[in-house]
């Protein structure tokens, strides 16, 4: 099963080092992970999406809880939650087939965000399953290289995140 | 202090002073020589080591006796790669130490300098948390800091990776505002509500037990335990780590549990309907196969570290706190009640299963036998193997934080350094080490420092010319194949010993044990008994099955 764990931590050198540590040495599996500043001075955040029965869930929040650096770490439950990716494609855009890429990229709410000659970047956010539906629709065109940020997660309704 | 310019160095060795440190075991090297330059005029005692390994396992037994963190110093590249080891014993062991090592200058840091190693990187996994100092002025708030991390909550070594540069730096002592640790906040009492539900639960038992783990020593609460253990009338079984948290010879006492566990321990694991676990992982040693471990049990766990609540084991009522005060509110509300027929029970099991190794010759039992009669007290310390276990069976701990051994690593080559850490700490005490012949070879050249030192340990080495342990596993599950596990002609021991300057005594015949032991006791300084054992017979119990109640005796 699919988890996503959001991460609050200070914002120190090699704290990316001991959270993706973590995971590998006690043999829990990555699937995406997104690191940023806050709103807090000094604290960044990660999420993470992870896999495994509740258990192991149970076990990586523990874990990543030890951690000196880790303020909290939590679940965040998919159905209470704002989630978001964002993904960049450089297409190549044919002449003839310009008019009906245009209407795909509308009808996904893409963005073109730098456009030369014949080719394009298009900018893609949404939640996994429209950055994946977004990627299906392009992949008849020739997408001469793409990237994906990770998941960030944020729970609707007050901060769960204590303050100061 | 006002102002007062100050090095780097200078402020660590009076940041450790402020810590109380007695003393520190290390080996120099270029990059630690400012550290060592200013040791020279502080109060502090510095035990040379002869491998920076036993200078990390010297610190863990110091802090194993004492209970106080112990500190260990290396240089950098191989000096800091040699803590590894000991870094990662502490670690599983959850013994409070700290680490420091030097590093090369800063600008040379990345370029693969000489006796350049990424040491906080290869440690992330083995210490409890590591620091690599960018300037002298943060010195004495992390050193502080790395105290109380190692000797809090759940225990475990700490390293300062400091470059020689930072060291060197000068600075006007001021007291920088340093955030707090937000997010450390270990639990130390435990949850009223979980309290009372465990009293009840534990009223309602038949068949109460209590599994002792070595977080009780950590915790100082043996005493409590007992207190517990005599008001509830339930009887205690011990994890290897555990074997010092309550006396052994205690009526409650049924032994050590698990892979090499009694009987009558395992099978009151197996039997009992409540069970009361105080500071284990439930390591798979201790467990053996987790599908048929207390199945009876509804089981109570309580742990300072919330991560090992349903980590190995489900727990049926998770108190997330420190032993000691666990204990406490425990033996509060628990009302005094007898179980006679279960304590009988296990009486009558432990009856009928005694332990079968003999008794006489020149054998491992027969060896502890003779020296717990002349030596009722010591701190035992031991390597790792079959001596070991042997050990753990053969020679009852009635005191507190008077056994040391290598539990989670199970690191052979432990037991001489680790003995002269636990007689530094304990001069008091008569500290002798239960080695192998194969486990004494690891780090017999500490021998030699604690000549140079005046540390006088005893040291009786368990000489079967061969890896016993591996020899055991050899003849269970390999047919007897003995590959790479017989030495050949061996190592004289006694020579070896008299070549530092140690007292080195030589053991071939039954009468010759005692007067071996009484001399080495009074020479006055470390001796080395080369017991060359009889018949090296294997230690059972042993678990043979899919249960703890499947095993050879």
């Amino acid at each position: 099963m699919r988890h996503t764990i959001s991460v609050l931590c200070d914002d120190t050198p090699g704290v990316m080092t001991r959270v993706s540590g973590l995971f590998s040495r006690r043999g829990f599996n990555i699937e995406s992970l997104s690191v940023g500043h806050t709103e807090l001075p000094g604290k960044s955040r990660f999420t993470i999406v992870t896999t495994g029965d509740d258990t192991v869930l149970e076990q990586v929040r523990k874990q990543l809880q030890k951690l000196v650096h880790v303020i909290k770490a939590w679940d965040i439950k998919h159905a209470e939650a704002v989630e978001r990716e964002h993904a960049l494609l450089k297409i190549e855009v044919e002449d003839k087939r310009r008019a009906e890429l245009l209407q795909i990229v509308t009808a996904v709410q893409a963005r073109i965000v730098d456009s030369s000659a014949s080719i394009w970047i298009l900018e893609v956010t949404g939640d996994t399953s429209s950055v994946d539906n977004a990627f299906n629709l392009f992949k008849d065109y020739h997408i001469l290289e793409s990237i994906r940020t990770g998941k960030i997660a944020l729970e609707r309704g007050p901060s769960r995140v204590m303050k100061k | 202090m006002g102002k007062a310019k100050l090095s780097g160095a200078k402020a660590l060795v009076r940041a450790l002073e402020s810590q109380g440190v007695e003393v520190i075991f290390g080996y120099p090297g270029g990059a630690t020589l400012p550290i060592y330059d200013e040791l020279a005029k502080s109060s502090i005692r510095h035990v040379l080591s002869r491998h920076e390994q036993g200078a990390a396992h010297m610190a863990d037994g110091y802090s194993r006796v004492t209970g106080k963190a112990g500190v260990c110093m290396a240089t950098s590249g191989p000096g800091a790669t040699n803590l590894v080891t000991g870094l990662a014993n502490a670690y599983m062991d959850s013994s409070p130490l700290v680490a420091i090592t030097g590093q090369v200058p800063r600008p040379m840091i990345g370029n693969d300098a000489f006796q350049e190693v990424d040491i906080t990187g290869i440690t992330i996994p083995i210490t409890k948390h590591n620091y690599l100092l960018q300037q002298a002025s943060e010195i004495p708030h992390v050193t502080q800091e790395a105290f109380f991390l190692a000797s809090t909550g759940r225990k475990g070594p700490v390293l300062l990776d400091i470059p020689r540069d930072v060291q060197l730096e000068v600075f006007s002592s001021h007291q920088a505002k340093y955030p707090p640790l937000e997010g450390y906040r270990p639990t130390v009492t435990g949850h009223p509500g979980q309290i009372k539900r465990a009293v009840t639960l534990l009223k309602s038992a038949q068949k109460p037990l209590i599994i002792a783990g070595g977080g009780v020593s950590l915790a100082s609460a043996r005493d409590l335990l007992v207190q517990f253990a005599e008001k509830a009338d339930v009887p205690v079984v011990y994890t290897l780590m555990g074997k010092a948290s309550f006396p052994n010879s205690h009526p409650l006492c049924f032994g050590l549990m698990g892979y090499h566990g009694r009987i009558e321990a395992n099978y009151a694991i197996t039997n009992a309907d409540v069970i009361l676990a105080v500071g284990t992982r439930f390591g798979d040693r201790s467990t053996g196969p987790l599908k048929t471990f207390a199945t009876q049990a509804k089981i109570i766990h309580t742990d300072i570290d919330p991560a090992e609540i349903s980590k190995n084991v489900p727990s049926y009522l998770p108190i997330v706190g420190d032993a000691g005060r666990v204990l406490e509110q425990l033996v509060e509300l628990i009302p005094a009640k007898k179980h006679a027929q279960w304590t009988l029970e296990l009486r009558q099991t432990a009856e009928e299963h005694p332990l079968k190794a003999k008794s006489s010759g020149v054998t491992i039992p027969n060896i502890l036998r003779i020296l717990k009669s002349l030596v009722p007290d010591p701190i035992i310390v031991t390597d790792v193997g079959r001596h070991q276990i042997f050990t753990a069976h053969y020679f009852p701990v009635d005191s507190g934080h008077s056994f040391v051994t290598s539990g989670g690593l199970g690191t052979m080559g432990f037991g001489v350094p680790a003995a002269i850490g636990a007689k530094v700490g304990r001069p008091d005490r008569t500290v002798i080490d239960i080695a192998g012949d194969g486990s004494f070879m690891m780090t017999c050249q500490e021998v030699a420092s604690a000549v140079a030192e005046d540390i006088p340990i005893v040291v009786l080495v368990m000489n079967d010319y061969c890896l016993g342990m591996i020899k055991q596993l050899q003849d269970a599950s390999y047919g007897r194949r003995y590959e790479a596990c017989k030495f050949g002609r061996n190592v004289d021991f006694a020579r070896l010993a008299e070549s530092m300057g140690a007292a080195g005594f030589k053991v071939t015949r039954e009468d010759e044990i005692a007067p071996a032991i009484e001399q080495s006791l009074a020479a006055g300084r470390p001796a080395v008994v080369d017991c060359v054992l009889e018949d090296p017979g294997n230690v059972y119990p042993m678990v043979t099955g899919s249960s703890l109640l499947e095993y050879v005796e």
